[in-house]
């Protein structure tokens, strides 16, 4: 193994967040950002809520930033479209927020039927005036993350990471 | 044609305005978009209400966030029942995390009221052809959802214990209220939505 394929991306973006002082953390069951969702789940100073749809996250980040929290969204690129509606309250209400989100549709993707959203992902979310990072090597996550929660939360920006499909791994189901 | 929307008797807005009666710094309101905006307003404009001019399916999500980042307080949502109808997930949600400080309370018109009060799926079935709804009941979509304390009200005898549980009971609070389809006035907060959340944020914490 080389040095670049030690590094632990899913450990640096939860210490980031630490870093950051992110209090919830919203998401939707999702392998890509699995080991992340857990290491947030035994947290004892992060609280995590899994959600019934992308969207409510949105709000939710909202209401946490009316009373003094800071968090992010975990959300995979065909959820993103889910989102799109109340990402307008980022515009309108002009509060911080971070999502990060595991991309499909993207490098090598086996299944046809997550090509749509995830081409589309970065399109829409710029549309709806969110800044876009995007990180497709394992050395560059932290420093990414990092950044992006500084335009956020210290910038008052909606911002996005974008984890490549190159990073995080081809899915496969088992077939060569 | 006897409808639920024509039994109802109880009117919103002196209904909100006894909810809202009092209200400190220790009451942190959110309203969806709409009449329950404007009722919420006509009780009187505060820099710790959040009413909002858009984001239908908002109210809930906002109320659970508000309530997890501040435990101490108490988070009130009141929004109506087609805001309620484009986020019943929410309710799923609130349930799995129980924050005992959040009720909501949704007035149920049966009604989309901001569009010409179009039958939402809360009225009955069976209503002709342009007024039928699915007879949807929200409390018990809420007590599904695992909000075990949601329940309907529909008497002006019970409005004085509607008021005491949204806002002291251990929550997670769930209440339906069933209410009349009427004419009322626009009564309107400031619409900038930075303005709205910074001074709630300067009331709540000090600073923007």
């Amino acid at each position: 193994m080389n040095a670049v394929a030690t590094i632990d991306w899913h450990d640096q973006i939860f210490e980031t967040l630490q870093d950051h002082d992110v209090k919830q953390v919203y998401h939707v069951p999702d392998a890509g950002h699995g080991k992340l969702i857990e290491a947030c789940q035994k947290s004892n100073s992060i609280r995590t809520l899994a959600l019934t749809t992308e969207e409510e996250g949105i709000p939710l980040a909202a209401g946490a930033w009316l009373g003094g929290q800071r968090s992010v969204l975990l959300m995979q690129s065909s959820g993103v479209g889910n989102t799109i509606n109340l990402m307008g309250m980022t515009k309108t209400l002009r509060f911080p927020f971070l999502t990060l989100i595991t991309m499909r549709g993207d490098y090598g993707e086996f299944n046809s039927w997550q090509y749509p959203m995830g081409q589309g992902t970065p399109k829409v979310l710029e549309a709806m005036g969110v800044l876009l990072y995007s990180v497709d090597n394992a050395a560059e996550v932290k420093a990414t993350v990092d950044a992006a929660a500084r335009s956020a939360f210290n910038g008052g920006q909606a911002v996005a990471v974008l984890l490549r499909q190159k990073l995080i791994g081809i899915k496969n189901f088992g077939k060569k | 044609m006897s409808t639920q929307a024509q039994r109802a008797t109880l009117q919103r807005r002196p209904l909100v305005k006894k909810i809202l009666e009092g209200a400190d710094d220790n009451l942190l309101v959110i309203a969806g978009l709409g009449s329950a905006n404007w009722d919420i307003t006509a009780a009187g404009d505060r820099p710790l209400n959040m009413p909002l001019w858009g984001s239908m399916g908002a109210p809930v999500g906002m109320g659970l966030g508000l309530a997890l980042a501040q435990p101490a307080k108490r988070v009130l949502v009141i929004t109506g029942d087609g805001d309620m109808l484009m986020s019943l997930g929410s309710l799923a949600t609130v349930a799995a995390q129980q924050p005992d400080n959040l009720a909501i309370v949704v007035l149920d018109n049966e009604k989309f009221g901001e569009t010409g009060n179009q039958a939402t799926h809360t009225s009955p079935r069976n209503n002709g052809p342009t007024d039928s709804g699915a007879g949807t009941d929200l409390a018990m979509i809420a007590r599904g959802c695992g909000i075990a304390d949601s329940a309907t009200v529909r008497e002006a005898s019970e409005v004085a214990q509607l008021v005491k549980d949204a806002r002291t009971r251990k929550g997670p609070v769930f209440r339906l209220v069933k209410v009349m389809v009427e004419k009322l006035d626009f009564v309107m907060p400031p619409q900038d939505g930075a303005h709205l959340k910074d001074r709630f944020r300067q009331a709540l914490l000090g600073h923007a």
